[in-house]
């Protein structure tokens, strides 16, 4: 299948007074048609501006964008302009017109392409009512909380029907329950209309809880791509390391001791799997970091163990592990 | 000295005032609102970047601004004959008026643009929005309280000067207050010229305030 998102070669370098800045490295990424894909990256590493390639706010100092056919380097102003009213963008700080009410808000795209003010008005009602927003349409947005004007602004990018849905860390002025709410309507809105969403974001809870597929920015650099899955469970690049263990690699290194990583996926079974192990085994462990979510009854993330001393019941408990089908991998250096 | 004819002249400079300062201030908009809306455009980071432009314009503003008004009204005499036909008058003041608010207004349009958030801007660049419904739309609209507050220094400022140009018979509370106080030495029909010239100020600035709070959503 032809992806409808081509990132090629794309490098971009601002000049300032003194010095360059290198933003982005020749990146290469497709995406495809009803992906979530998260782009994910610490901070400065040159994410947001790429997510801004993709619609050509700015434009690649090297390489090109295509989307759905369209090379966005070779089209002109106003072939530019229409193209974006295909490629609807939220944004972290969610850019309301504060000076116009929520129906108004919403009603603004459809302006732009010069829907009538009647039809713009009962598509705007329409989407508010997707967004549970339909006893807000008079409200202003400063009358709004984070979570409210983020779903206005979710209205408003989905008014035009388009095909894609760029989302600019769009949670993270968000608190962790608003945050999960807004993440389930990206997710009913990429499975209800199809709608294709990149999202940009600098934690991986957001990646994994909807994301299909991700990729990792380091240092401008595309450091490792591919589904949610796949990197989560073998990340290979130190950059995706660190952002899966979400660890400082700077930080003392735990010595001596032997430590594990379990990944937990949908062929774990249903019991307490440590607690059990620490019962056959007879010895302890310690947990150092634990990040699991219970999906369908079933674990699914990751633990850290740090073993016993004793490398056979240290090898015991591996095995344990392994046979009730979760991936164990030895690391020689977790640093926590 | 409060005989009918003292009272209709107050009465008439009052509105002659208000003739020449709102006038004046409508002209000097229609002039300096595009050159604001150009200075912000053409700025470095602005939606249409021009150096060129961007200096002529920076140039022109801060000449004519420095010029003291007493001394612009003098140098444009010739001009104000071109346009008006005399140089003295209530008609004739508009001309340096608006020549010397335009400027002045183009600075405060501009500093009230610069104040809309640029994500905003950004939002509307991201659905395909062109230049024109961005300054129309989201630029002018989203800082209209600014604008307002502006327009209401600048109704201030313009009533000021206008009085300044009584000086050369310009008509007007101020052409009184020079003729009846300074030549004559009425102090008294000089006092309530000034009084009527600062409620006229206090009047138009609380018109200009609520107007301008009413107008804005922002608030709770």
């Amino acid at each position: 299948m032809e992806p409808i998102i081509q990132i090629k070669n794309v490098s971009k370098t601002f000049i300032g007074k003194e010095n360059q800045v290198e933003a982005l490295k020749g990146i290469n990424l497709d995406i495809h048609k009803g992906d979530i894909y998260g782009i994910i990256g610490m901070s400065g590493a040159g994410k947001s501006t790429l997510v801004r390639c993709l619609n050509f706010l700015e434009k690649p100092t090297t390489g090109t964008v295509v989307v759905e056919d369209k090379d966005l380097s070779a089209l002109k102003e106003d072939e530019l302009r229409k193209v974006r009213t295909e490629i609807a963008m939220i944004f972290q700080h969610f850019n309301l017109l504060m000076q116009r009410n929520v129906l108004d808000n919403v009603c603004f795209p459809m302006e732009i392409v010069g829907k009538s003010r009647a039809e713009a008005k009962e598509r705007a009602m329409e989407l508010l009512e997707i967004v549970g927003l339909a006893d807000k349409a008079k409200s202003y947005p400063a009358q709004l909380s984070g979570g409210q004007k983020q779903r206005v602004a979710i209205a408003r990018a989905l008014a035009n029907n388009p095909k894609i849905l760029l989302c600019d860390e769009a949670t993270s002025a968000l608190d962790p329950t608003t945050t999960k709410a807004i993440l389930k309507l990206l997710q009913e809105i990429n499975q209800k209309y199809g709608i294709t969403i990149v999202i940009i974001t600098h934690e991986m809870a957001v990646v994994q809880e909807i994301c299909s597929h991700v990729a990792i920015i380091d240092a401008g650099e595309l450091a490792e791509h591919g589904t949610v899955e796949q990197v989560f469970s073998h990340p290979k690049t130190a950059a995706a390391k660190k952002l899966v263990f979400m660890v400082n690699p700077k930080a003392t290194e735990m010595q001596g001791k032997r430590c594990i990583r379990i990944v937990f996926s949908e062929n774990s079974s249903f019991e307490p799997v440590i607690a059990n192990m620490v019962l056959e085994c007879k010895a302890p462990v310690n947990i150092l970091l634990a990040d699991t979510k219970d999906i369908n009854g079933i674990a699914h993330g990751q633990m850290i163990l740090q073993l016993p001393e004793d490398e056979a019941i240290g090898n015991k408990m591996i095995h344990y592990l392994k046979d009730r089908k979760l991936e164990v991998e030895e690391l020689d250096s977790y640093v926590g | 000295m409060w005989d009918n004819a003292t009272i209709m002249m107050l009465v008439e400079g009052t509105f002659v005032t208000l003739y020449m300062t709102v006038v004046s201030t409508l002209l000097a908009y229609i002039l300096g609102l595009p050159m604001g809306i150009a200075l912000v455009i053409t700025a470095k980071d602005g939606l249409r970047p021009n150096k060129v432009i961007y200096k002529v314009l920076d140039i022109i503003v801060n000449i004519v601004r420095s010029i003291p008004f007493i001394i612009l009204l003098i140098m444009v005499i010739p001009l104000t004959r071109v346009i008006v036909g005399q140089s003295y008058g209530p008609t004739a003041t508009i001309v340096p008026l608006t020549l010397a608010a335009a400027p002045f207004i183009a600075r405060m349009v501009e500093s009230s643009l610069l104040e809309v958030d640029p994500g905003v801007i950004e939002a509307a660049q991201s659905m395909g929005a062109n230049i024109w419904t961005i300054i129309w739309k989201v630029m002018l609209a989203e800082s209209r309280t600014s604008l307002i507050v502006g327009a209401t220094i600048a109704l201030g400022t313009i009533l000021g000067y206008s009085a300044m140009a009584g000086a050369v018979g310009g008509g007007g509370l101020g052409d009184i207050a020079i003729r009846y106080g300074y030549y004559r030495y009425q102090t008294d029909i000089m006092m309530v010229t000034v009084v009527l010239l600062v409620l006229l100020v206090q009047v138009l600035q609380i018109i200009g305030m609520k107007l301008s709070k009413k107008l804005d959503k922002r608030m709770k």
